[in-house]
């Protein structure tokens, strides 16, 4: 019953492992090769391919687009351009987060909101008595991500649009390998990057031509396995990973606001409204209970508990998504927190941990103890906090 | 005669059954007196036709509380629950609906409707989920006597203030509206789609004299969402060989802790003296002597059956007299040569689940309009199952049986003629309905069973053939429920209890009110 994205007859023989994930109802590949580690080196020395059809699309179109789009974002998106691409969370009346996605001005009065969970009915519920339609887009655009340092040089030998002039979060429309497309320097995986969106029916001949392009350049088709260890490097939170919607938990202490998240750079003070503002504004007065962290696990302390069992250093080269307990102190007596994603990070050689802890424990270079079973044993594991993005080569903006 | 027992239980249904098997747990000595030649009451599987099994009256298992199946050990006895996990709903311009358990299923099945009703469907959810989760503890407790709190009573109050102050505002505010709303108007909240207000709304009337369109059944909703499987709420399946098979689980447990269970032996009275229950004797005039009898049946047997108007108080007799029965419902069951076709039916795995006849919310209403005044629906709201496609035992290997619950059918169907010709007038408006979405099903019926709601008075006994023991409207729930003041299983009888689905918290295969009794005559420890 899960459906076929429009790349699949591409990507099905690809599927060495025939390991399919569902991504909102859609067969996505886990990793094309039996394993990922081809894929992962591509994205960060040459360039990943990934079908990113699954995500959800809607077009907010009228007088009162813009209005209706930041009335929900918690960015202010009121200085919007044609062509500009903003990153935004939206959250609920009590500032709780909903969803994350981008934000694309397409034209005058056309917004469009990419989402990883269904987000129709919120919009409609927002845009009450504003005069805009909003449709739901998903199923009417095939969309890769073609995503690595040689992403650039790669999409420019398919189009004649001026790559050099695409900025960082800029979208243009152009051709792509000969098909109408909307090219977007947006990605999931903190690195250069661009997403490009065809019609369903262009979408065969879209990944012939970028799998033909591909060999001059490293490029491998990618899967979900390569995507997650990449946007942890890139700082980048995953839904149902390091939050949970609060549309999808009924209870509120499964709920985080966008302070909890680490988010509150997206709040601007002076915005006139958007739903969740004024709980926002509360909490900021009143304190948060978390902020969200990067950490960097001391290894070699780890080395030396698999020692104890006569066993070489084991580190986790796909990443985990589960709440791991954090303590301030080594005997685990105060939980401060939980880790939420973690892994070991081959590009820079650590083991990196996405945590959300009690804001008092969130200053940069401060010492904390996150749980880890080894052979069944629980440890306390010493860990840094440390800036996101973990990974941030210079090549991402320029 | 000696005194031979430590309790006598009447009625062998799955909720004396329960009492009796928590009773026998504790050590007493329990006898189990059933009418019928077996046991379960409601809750029954017989073999009606050659081959065949039938789920003669309540057709599937939710509400069954896990504190029971734990704490009987009824895996161990035989509770084995296939999970039935989608809703059919072939409709009337031959496009159908199907209500997926699944999300991604569910998603883009509710998409074909309407896209935002698709994601108000988890949030639907969410909410009966979290109502579900904030009644549960109120199934839990023995209702408390608001007028005269006891100590305990004052105790139960506080817990449930402080629960219900801890639900949230949000949650606060939906319960009091699902307390009052009516079915169709607190789905019309959530859902545009009419056929999808339809099936949901079909939860809201199951058992009820009611309509979707009428206040109060927004209640009965939720009373069928607060099902709990492995963990899970809202979820319902089929027992293993029928819902009998329940039943059978509970007996099974009762009766290796020692309890003596007897079928074939009518009850035709209490003996009472001095205000105190000292035994039972049987329609054969057998007598057995106990200083607890409990009663399984329904209020106006418990009260007005088996025991004299003169051991009661006045304004007792006047509440459970008023109190309300009719039943709304009638049962169809179908011995089939081979599987329904229903020619808008386009995923097969969906005849492992429910197929509700509930095209529309009009097509409910107007079934609703036909039995109002007597009679049944000419065009009935139907539940239907087929068992035996998830479960072999039910039916030779080829063949299948179905279970058609139907809604509505008035008790008082006297304009058909009699009980003879109302019941064949009723099968036939069932078949004829059914056959209008699944048209080869007349040629597949080997043998038919229709019980009206007369007929399930007959032959299980439940008043006017209401299949929860009393409507479940507010005003016959927990405290009031059978009647204010006796809410806690007592009678006014000195060592006479009631057990039965009359009882809080109500009707369906739950057992709370067999386990809630037997707390009580323990008194509070189980």
């Amino acid at each position: 019953m899960l459906k076929p994205t429009p790349f699949h007859s591409r990507t099905g023989p690809l599927c060495q492992g025939h390991s399919w994930a569902n991504w909102a109802g859609f067969l996505a590949a886990t990793t094309y090769e039996p394993d990922h580690l081809h894929e992962y080196n591509a994205v960060r020395t040459g360039s990943g391919l990934f079908d990113v059809s699954p995500l959800f699309k809607y077009d907010i179109r009228g007088r009162d687009a813009l209005a209706t789009v930041n009335r929900v974002a918690v960015r202010d998106l009121s200085k919007s351009r044609i062509g500009q691409v903003y990153y935004s969370v939206w959250c609920d009346d009590k500032g709780m987060v909903i969803d994350d996605g981008t934000i694309s001005q397409l034209g005058e009065d056309h917004f469009r909101i990419t989402a990883a969970i269904p987000t129709l009915a919120w919009l409609q519920d927002n845009a009450i008595g504003l005069e805009v339609t909003i449709e739901d887009v998903s199923e009417q655009f095939a969309g890769v991500a073609l995503q690595g340092p040689t992403s650039r040089d790669m999409l420019q030998s398919l189009t004649d649009v001026d790559l050099s002039s695409l900025r960082f979060f800029r979208c243009t429309d152009g051709k792509v390998a000969g098909a109408p497309a909307l090219i977007s320097r947006t990605g999931y995986t903190g690195d250069l990057g661009y997403e490009i969106f065809v019609g369903p029916d262009d979408a065969e001949s879209l990944w012939d031509a970028m799998m033909e392009a591909g060999g001059k350049f490293q490029m491998l088709p990618a899967g979900l396995a390569t995507l997650d260890l990449v946007r942890i490097e890139g700082g980048l939170l995953g839904i149902d990973a390091d939050f949970t919607s609060a549309l999808q938990t009924m209870f509120p202490v499964q709920k985080l606001s966008v302070y909890d998240l680490g988010l509150g750079w997206m709040i601007k003070a002076n915005k006139s409204f958007f739903v969740g503002r004024d709980a926002l504004r509360r909490e900021k007065a009143s304190g948060s209970r978390y902020d969200t962290v990067g950490l960097e696990l001391d290894v070699t302390v780890l080395e030396k508990v698999y020692a104890e069992y006569g066993m070489p250093l084991h580190l986790p080269y796909t990443s985990w998504n589960s709440a791991v307990p954090v303590f301030s102190d080594e005997p685990q007596k105060h939980h401060i927190g939980r880790g939420t994603s973690g892994m070991w990070s081959p590009v820079l050689k650590k083991y990196i941990v996405m945590a959300r802890v009690k804001p008092e424990y969130a200053k940069l270079g401060n010492l904390i103890w996150i749980e880890d079973v080894v052979e069944s044993h629980s440890y306390s594991i010493p860990a840094r906090v440390v800036k996101m993005p973990f990974y941030d080569p210079p090549w991402k903006k320029a | 005669m000696t005194q031979n027992y430590d309790a006598i239980i009447v009625g062998g249904g799955h909720n004396g059954l329960t009492c009796a098997a928590y009773l026998a747990r504790a050590g007493r000595k329990v006898l189990v007196l059933e009418q019928r030649h077996v046991l379960g009451g409601a809750a029954v599987s017989e073999e009606i036709y050659p081959g065949f099994t039938y789920s003669v009256c309540s057709y599937v298992v939710s509400l069954l509380r896990p504190e029971v199946i734990r704490e009987l050990e009824l895996a161990k006895y035989g509770l084995k629950i296939h999970p039935n996990d989608s809703v059919f709903v072939p409709m009337e311009n031959g496009d159908s609906f199907t209500s997926y358990a699944d999300e991604t299923k569910a998603r883009r099945e509710f998409g074909r409707f309407s896209q935002r009703d698709a994601e108000m469907a988890s949030r639907f959810h969410e909410v009966m989920y979290k109502m579900a989760f904030a009644v549960k503890p109120i199934i839990g407790y023995v209702p408390p006597n608001i007028i005269k709190p006891s100590l305990r009573d004052l105790g139960t109050l506080k817990d449930l203030g402080k629960h219900m102050r801890g639900l949230g505002k949000e949650t606060f505010h939906e319960l009091c509206k699902i307390m009052v709303m009516s079915a169709d108007d607190f789905l019309g909240e959530y859902f545009e789609t009419d056929v999808i207000r339809a099936v949901h709304g079909m939860s809201g009337i199951i058992g009820t004299m009611l309509g979707v369109r009428s206040p109060g059944t927004a209640y009965v909703l939720l009373h069928h969402y607060m099902g709990e499987l492995d963990g899970a709420f809202t979820a319902w399946g089929a027992q293993q060989g029928g819902t009998g098979g329940v039943s059978e689980a509970i007996a099974g447990s009762a009766r290796n802790h020692g309890a003596e269970i007897r079928v074939s032996a009518p009850v035709a009275q209490v003996i009472v003296k001095n205000g105190s229950a000292v035994g039972v004797a049987l329609e054969n005039g057998d007598e057995f002597y106990a200083d607890t009898i409990v009663s399984g049946c329904d209020p106006k047997v418990t009260f007005r059956k088996l025991v004299e108007e003169k051991d009661l108080p006045a304004d007792l007799v006047r509440s459970i007299d008023k109190f309300k029965y009719r039943g709304s419902s009638g049962k169809v069951n179908l011995a089939l040569d081979g599987l329904p076709h229903f020619p808008s039916l386009k995923d097969p795995s969906v005849l492992k689940g429910a197929i509700d006849i509930c095209p529309s919310v009009r097509y409910i209403e107007k079934a609703y309009d036909d039995a109002k005044y007597g009679g049944f629906s000419k065009r009935p709201a139907m539940e239907v199952v087929i068992p035996s496609v998830v479960d072999p035992t039910m039916a030779p290997q080829g063949k299948h049986m179905m279970s058609i619950f139907v809604q509505y059918a008035a008790y008082d169907m006297s304009e058909y003629g009699n009980r003879d010709q109302q019941r064949e007038a009723f099968g036939n408006a069932v078949i004829d309905t059914l056959s209008e979405f699944a048209p080869n099903i007349k040629d597949l019926i080997l043998h038919k069973q229709v019980l009206t709601p007369w007929d399930l008075e007959q032959q299980i006994g439940l008043t006017e053939g209401n299949i929860f023991q009393g409507e479940l409207t507010l005003d016959q729930l927990f405290f009031l429920r059978p009647a204010a003041g006796w809410a806690d299983y007592r009678t006014p009888i000195r060592g006479y209890w009631q057990c039965g689905s009359g009882t809080h918290p109500g009707g369906g295969i739950t057992a709370g009110p067999g386990r809630l009794a037997a707390r009580e005559i323990l008194g509070g420890k189980l």
